[in-house]
């Protein structure tokens, strides 16, 4: 283009101020890549939830436990598929930093319900064999340099206390990479003949596939009707309602994010906008000068808003390609303390249409101002 | 030839007749041009003199479609300027006008040879035409050696020279030239001056050019004093008798 000597002859002028403002744009941009992964990684218990599925947990909350015996009963109702129960059993491995969700599973029905959490079946038998079985997730087993065949020993203050022994029997995959590999199952036998006699036959919540998920909202309610006005009342809801209602837990995290991203989208626009206004003044002479050997006043806007959005392109690419590098190792480092965080193709392409929108954005205005100056005036300036 | 008295000449380059300019400051009205008028034919060199506020550079902003008079027209070539729209204003300048400031103005990230490409990046011409071009006008100033340099690494002089190879690179119908001698030492002023006689002579350029310097003026073929808004020619300002203006 023949343009682009006196572009980047412009933008190169002040060298500091470049680098400053490209800085500024790869901040705010790897700090939007961050926060949507973030929020992504909150709702992605929507996302990947089965349709099919739903949930029941005491009315009051999910710490209270629910009879195990309610099973048969909610099998007995019309259009429930299968079902399977868990209970939450927060453990401790070595340390409390290594956090990592541990669930009591029931093993003859956890693959029909949750199908798409797969586990070799040579490993699953011999799960099925091992009264202190255990599967893990792959990022869990990896994050541990767990190998099948490894003792595994899990403290806990609950169920009485004490330290709990595993062998690994096998290692589970998601197959999508969004979904949750980082989760540590163990048979109900083996817990349910540990945990002190008040608790045992209660578990903590079921989980059901139902034939058709147009029929959804029918079982729901005929769960929840079922065991009305009984010493556990249970709310059931879809998989995607209970994910999104836990992920209210944490507060509107949305909201929070989506404010924390506008201040640094404005922020970012009166910085770069700032930059903009400062450089078309210091050459107002020059604008002026373009203007008079002949250079419309569109081709004067054009090399402002042109000057702008390379500036937004190339902060925005180096801030996106950051996030690219950084996320997955954020990610490790957070240890599993907040979901899985993925850097999806989506992000990046709306983060560059972000950077392009607040290039042009902060170049307008200074770009109307260089093109509307009075070329007698500006040049009485010099 | 040039004359003040707007007597009527089919060979006019430039025709301005009856041209008024009031400028309105804090609701007061300054009348800087008051009914001039003014014939140049192609070839010719003329000079502006006059007290500072006399409206040379207001003239010269008028004549080269930098500004627009307040009453009056100016025909340039056949073309009358005086009602061209802002873009037709900007487009023509492209064609037919060349600057030359007294401050050079030349955009200091680019090297000479950027600088004097500058116009030429307006027209059609492909990158080796321009090339062509630059390096003539580059060449007629005595600036082949230059191209690269940028205008801080050239003294004054030079770089007003830059500025003129600007100015005559896309070969404009006249030259506009504002003070060019202004900032310069004499020895610098007489080559600028030397190289603006020979557009003048061997390339048949027309000239207008506003000096305060009678040493820079005498080098013109007519010199004009704006005395009050009109033009007086230099020879009956001398006899006291005022030649055009007031219609």
């Amino acid at each position: 283009m023949k343009f682009s000597a006196l572009i980047f002859a412009n933008l190169l002028r002040k060298k500091i101020r470049l680098i400053l403002t490209i800085g500024s744009f790869a901040v705010a941009m790897f700090l939007f890549a961050f926060l949507a992964v973030v929020k992504d990684a909150f709702n992605r218990g929507a996302d990947v939830a089965g349709a099919d599925r739903l949930v029941v947990i005491d009315r009051v909350s999910i710490i209270n436990l629910i009879p195990l015996k309610y099973r048969d009963q909610i099998l007995q109702i019309p259009g429930v598929k299968s079902i399977t129960h868990n209970n939450w059993f927060g453990g401790v491995y070595q340390d409390e930093k290594n956090f990592f969700p541990q669930f009591v599973i029931d093993p003859e029905n956890q693959r029909q319900v949750f199908p798409e959490l797969v586990v070799p079946d040579d490993q699953w038998n011999a799960f099925l064999k091992d009264r202190q079985g255990a599967i893990a997730g792959a990022k869990t087993a990896e994050r541990f340099h767990w190998k099948i065949g490894d003792r595994i020993p899990i403290k806990t203050t609950l169920y009485g206390g004490g330290s709990w022994e595993f062998n690994l029997d096998g290692i589970y995959h998601g197959q999508r990479p969004e979904m949750d590999e980082t989760q540590f199952w163990f048979q109900w036998d083996y817990f349910e003949e540990r945990i002190p006699e008040q608790v045992k036959g209660q578990i903590g919540w079921y989980v059901l596939r139902v034939n058709n998920p147009e029929d959804s909202v029918r079982v729901a309610k005929a769960i929840d009707d079922k065991f009305a006005n009984s010493p556990s009342e249970t709310k059931t809801e879809t998989e995607s309602a209970f994910a999104a209602g836990w992920v209210k837990q944490f507060g509107n995290i949305q909201f929070l994010i989506l404010t924390i991203g506008s201040v640094v989208f404005f922020t970012l626009l009166l910085v770069t906008g700032n930059t903009m206004a400062i450089s078309v003044r210091e050459r107002t002479a020059e604008l002026a000068v373009l203007r008079a050997i002949g250079f419309s006043g569109r081709a004067v806007l054009f090399f402002v808003l042109a000057e702008s959005l390379t500036i937004a392109v190339i902060g925005g690419l180096l801030g996106l390609g950051l996030a690219l590098a950084a996320i997955p190792a954020l990610a490790n480092a957070l240890n599993g303390m907040l979901p899985q965080l993925v850097l999806e193709p989506s992000i990046l392409v709306l983060g560059l249409l972000a950077a392009v929108g607040v290039g042009l954005a902060s170049g307008f205005l200074p770009g109307m101002g260089a093109m509307r100056v009075r070329v007698v005036n500006a040049l009485r300036r010099v | 030839m040039i004359r003040v008295d707007g007597s009527v000449s089919s060979q006019s380059l430039i025709r301005v007749r009856g041209l008024n300019k009031t400028y309105s400051r804090g609701g007061e009205k300054i009348q800087v041009l008051q009914g001039l008028n003014l014939d140049v034919d192609k070839g010719d060199f003329v000079a502006f003199m006059g007290p500072s506020g006399s409206g040379k550079t207001t003239l010269l902003n008028l004549l080269g479609g930098l500004d627009v008079p307040s009453a009056g027209s100016i025909t340039v070539d056949g073309d009358e300027i005086t009602h061209m729209s802002a873009s037709k204003l900007t487009e023509w300048r492209a064609r037919h006008v060349g600057f030359i400031f007294q401050m050079y103005n030349l955009i200091p990230v680019l090297t000479a040879f950027q600088n004097v490409e500058l116009p030429l990046l307006l027209t059609k011409l492909s990158k080796s035409e321009r090339r062509k071009h630059v390096e003539t006008a580059l060449g007629v100033v005595g600036l082949s050696d230059r191209m690269g340099h940028y205008p801080r690494q050239l003294s004054g002089g030079q770089e007003q020279r830059v500025t003129i190879a600007r100015a005559i690179v896309s070969d404009p119908t006249f030259l506009l030239c504002d003070e060019p001698t202004g900032d310069l030492d004499r020895k610098s002023a007489d080559e600028v001056m030397a190289l603006v006689d020979e557009l003048v002579g061997k390339y048949g350029k027309t000239v207008l050019m506003v000096t305060h310097d009678p040493v820079v003026a005498a080098r013109s073929h007519t010199t004009l004093h704006l005395e009050k808004g009109v033009l007086v020619e230099a020879s009956k300002l001398e006899q006291g008798i005022v030649a055009g203006g007031v219609s």
